[in-house]
């Protein structure tokens, strides 16, 4: 013990400590990162297979690598994809919104315009242009290993001022919009909150932590099984759908028995 | 029921007859009810489906007494902290007020608690549609006239005791939702300078939101407020009886008469079975419809507010105006005066005023002091109806500024835009809708003068001989005619003999473009100018039948 003692001061003690803080940093990385990111390494193949998709339907505005293109009155025609990583992907195109059907403030989802395959190579493309999100493992979305009513707490705090409580989806500025939640898969909704997609913030792991999000996930799913207990949910967006049809149908019918009331004595 | 039974009520020898007439005597020496009863059952009613909102919300208030009860029976107005134990898993172990969970349990626990619930909160949302549809038929046939002007001033704190029940009902069961309501209520006594802080401090029994506003909430929900509407109605029911129903013109229909039908037989039947048909009604609404899914919201948490965040319907008018308006406030002495508060609200008071002092300001506009029980026929009254039709259309603004977010996600446009659309509707919509009602109401008045001068057009044109093209019109019969030709004209009051200026112009704004109902000289003429007409077309075709009465 003395004998290092001795060498504190040695020139290279600065430089010896930096290497082991930097080793412990990068171990403790290692061993306490989500599994997620994980080990389903891609196959050249794939990555080949999406970069012909890519160039085929994505490079028009993403450019032919990937790297974004800025039209000439500088616009932005597609944003880089670099970096975003295979979950991104895995998002944009699994829900339909890339290809972007049409230019606007936000993509809309519609049906997937490639198979799972596809999608798969696309991501693997996109993930070998830069280091970014990998798609979560199926353990990390299964709502069956989440806590549904921590999730909820973390919902209704982070989520519902867009998605609305019920998951029903809400209006953003200038057109932008928060989308539905309930029949999305559990895979798309973890890339969502890691990725932060369209106008949606990022929920990096140090914001929620991976159970975290599979809370998130298994709530919505509660949310799914439960239905409406109540009967028909009216889109489940509260007292003003529930107002329109108090005017609508229920006054339809009180109009309707009142009518018939009125001109039986006749 | 068998046949030797019937025989016995009906047959005065009969022992059931007998028995009820002994009865009926002994209740009557003890009560007079039979002289109250014979004037009841004698009063006469009109008939029209138009009339029966009233009825609608009086038989929801009912339905509301019900289910209240049921509800109270298991909900707790506590704001007591307690830990979640019970069947819906999404809240299982959550920390909750007392009011959230006992809402809970009865939705999910307590045997057709989820179904009283829904029973009592779409009652509460057809009493109010009942309130407002009865209103407009009052305001459109002008019913509040004399000598029903209380009566409607007592319908108008109806309305409003209706919106205070719902408030401090849905506030009741503690979510996020109905916390949102409250912190607006409370920000808005905030807004109030010198003494807002102190009237949210006195509300809340400190700061918001405390753990009192709950139970006094529940106080003035259950007690104060019922009381209060149920006073009110016996008052506005006493007064309808006083004043007699108000009735559509028609032939014989007068200021001086009723034309309907006696309570009894026709009414009691129609108006007991008019109240199963509304409480069956909320029975099958309520029992497939979702209405305030409390368990949705979570349990209140001053922080989330969540989108699509907006009061029951007849609230929504004041989130509107709060939407609507730009972020305006200064600061004074230190103090933050809240404009984008004050001037909403300073609105909402004028606004209702004015649908409260109509009655008033339409007596000082036509210095018409009659009696009035026949009805008008809203075209016939252009600048009453322009009004009531600008009035819900800045109603419909305001609720369509409360629900901007809704209707920009449902047809994909930009809340921006569509925010300043509504600000500037604000304005120009209500004027808008005024003139064109009052133009329409004045060509339908043409329309109708027409109708009586010449009768209906038949399409069946004849040539003469020069070659003059003429149209057979057939008269209208007298029933007809009387209907259209019975109502007040007014003239605008002139300047002077204690009529001020203010009120001369007023007086013309209402009348100065009044068309008059035909007179019996005008008609006379047009008869005669039709008979030449029938009779030159006669001479050239021999008789034709249609036009015999």
């Amino acid at each position: 013990m003395k004998a290092l003692a001795q060498h504190r001061h040695h020139p290279l003690a600065f430089l010896a400590i930096l290497l082991m803080a930097l080793l412990a940093t990068g171990g403790l990385f290692v061993a306490l990162s989500p599994k997620d990111a994980s080990a389903q390494s891609a196959s050249q193949a794939d990555i080949d297979a999406g970069r012909d998709l890519f160039v085929a339907n994505c490079a028009t505005c993403h450019g032919m690598k990937g790297e974004g293109r800025i039209d000439g009155e500088g616009n932005t025609s597609g944003p880089s994809l670099i970096g975003v990583g295979a979950a991104s992907v895995d998002f944009q195109v699994g829900t339909g919104r890339m290809p972007m059907q049409e230019s606007g403030p936000q993509a809309h989802r519609k049906p997937a315009q490639f198979n799972d395959e596809q999608t798969k190579q696309l991501s693997a493309y996109v993930a070998s242009l830069g280091p970014g999100p990998e798609i979560p493992s199926a353990d990390a979305v299964d709502p069956a290993k989440g806590d549904p009513a921590k999730g909820g707490e973390i919902f209704r705090i982070n989520c519902a001022m867009c998605h609305n409580a019920s998951g029903s989806g809400g209006a953003l500025t200038r057109g932008k919009f928060a989308p539905p939640l309930l029949d999305v898969e559990p895979t798309h909704v973890y890339e969502a909150m890691e990725t932060g997609p369209q106008n949606m913030p990022v929920f990096n792991d140090n914001n929620l932590t991976p159970e975290d999000k599979r809370d998130v996930i298994a709530y919505l799913n509660k949310l799914d099984e439960n239905g409406s207990p109540g009967g028909y949910s009216l889109g489940s967006l509260g007292p003003v759908t529930e107002g329109l049809f108090a005017w609508t149908v229920f006054l339809a019918l009180i109009l309707g028995c009142a009518y018939w009331l009125g001109a039986k004595a006749k | 029921m068998s046949t030797t039974e019937k025989q016995g009520l009906l047959n005065p020898e009969g022992r059931a007859f007998k028995l009820g007439s002994v009865g009926a005597d002994w209740i009557d020496q003890r009560t007079s009810m039979s002289s109250v009863v014979k004037n009841f059952a004698r009063k006469v009613f009109p008939d029209h489906w138009s009339f029966m909102f009233g009825e609608v919300a009086l038989y929801s208030f009912v339905v509301l007494l019900i289910s209240g009860t049921f509800l109270t029976m298991f909900f707790v107005p506590s704001m007591d902290e307690v830990t979640y134990e019970g069947i819906y898993e999404p809240l299982y172990g959550l920390e909750m007020s007392r009011a959230y969970a006992s809402t809970l349990d009865l939705s999910f626990e307590v045997k057709g608690g989820l179904l009283f619930r829904q029973m009592h909160h779409w009652a509460a949302l057809l009493f109010m549609v009942a309130i407002f549809v009865h209103m407009f038929r009052v305001f459109f046939t002008g019913a509040f006239r004399k000598p029903r002007e209380l009566n409607w001033l007592v319908g108008f704190s109806l309305m409003i005791l209706g919106m205070v029940a719902g408030f401090s009902g849905y506030s009741l069961p503690d979510d996020v939702l109905s916390g949102n309501g409250l912190r607006i209520a409370d920000g808005l006594m905030k807004s109030i300078p010198l003494v807002g802080t102190y009237m949210s401090m006195l509300l809340f029994g400190g700061e918001f939101p405390g753990t009192d506003i709950i139970p006094r909430l529940f106080t003035i929900h259950i007690l104060l407020v019922p009381a209060a509407i149920m006073g009110l109605i016996a008052i506005h029911l006493v007064m309808l009886v006083v004043h007699k129903h108000a009735h559509y013109p028609g032939p014989g229909a007068t200021d001086r008469n009723v034309v309907g039908y006696p309570l009894f037989p026709v009414y009691t039947a129609k108006a007991g079975g008019f109240f199963f048909i509304v409480f069956g009604l909320i029975a099958l609404v309520s029992a497939t419809v979702s209405i305030n899914s409390v368990w949705a919201y979570g349990p209140y948490d001053p922080s989330p507010v969540s989108a699509g965040s907006q009061p029951d319907w007849y609230m929504l008018f004041t989130d509107g105006g709060l939407r609507l308006i730009p972020g305006w406030e200064f600061t004074i002495f230190g103090y933050v005066i809240s404009l984008n508060m004050l001037i909403p609200m300073v609105f909402y008071g004028l606004f209702l005023a004015a649908l409260a002092l109509w009655p008033f300001l339409e007596q000082w506009v036509t210095g018409d002091d009659r009696e009035h029980h026949v009805l008008d026929l809203p075209y016939n009254a252009p600048v009453r109806t322009a009004f009531g039709v600008a009035w819900i259309t800045e109603y419909i603004l305001l609720v369509l500024g409360a629900t901007n977010d809704l209707v920009a996600i449902a047809f994909h446009i930009s809340i921006n835009d569509l925010t300043w659309l509504y600000r500037i509707g604000f304005f120009v919509a209500p004027v808008v809708a005024f003139i064109v009602t009052k133009r329409i109401c004045l060509a339908i008045q043409r329309h109708k003068r027409d109708l009586v001068l010449h009768g209906v057009e038949t399409a069946k044109v004849v040539r003469m001989e020069n070659g003059e093209m003429l149209e057979i019109h057939e008269p209208l019969n007298e029933y007809e005619r009387w209907t259209l030709v019975q109502h007040d004209t007014f003239r605008p009051l002139k300047e002077g003999n204690g009529v001020s200026g203010l009120r001369a112009k007023a007086s013309s704004f209402f009348f100065k473009d009044q068309i008059d109902p035909v007179t019996p000289r005008e008609l006379r003429a047009a008869l005669e100018h039709g008979g030449h007409e029938r009779h030159k077309i006669e001479a050239l075709t021999g008789p034709y039948r249609e036009l015999e009465p």
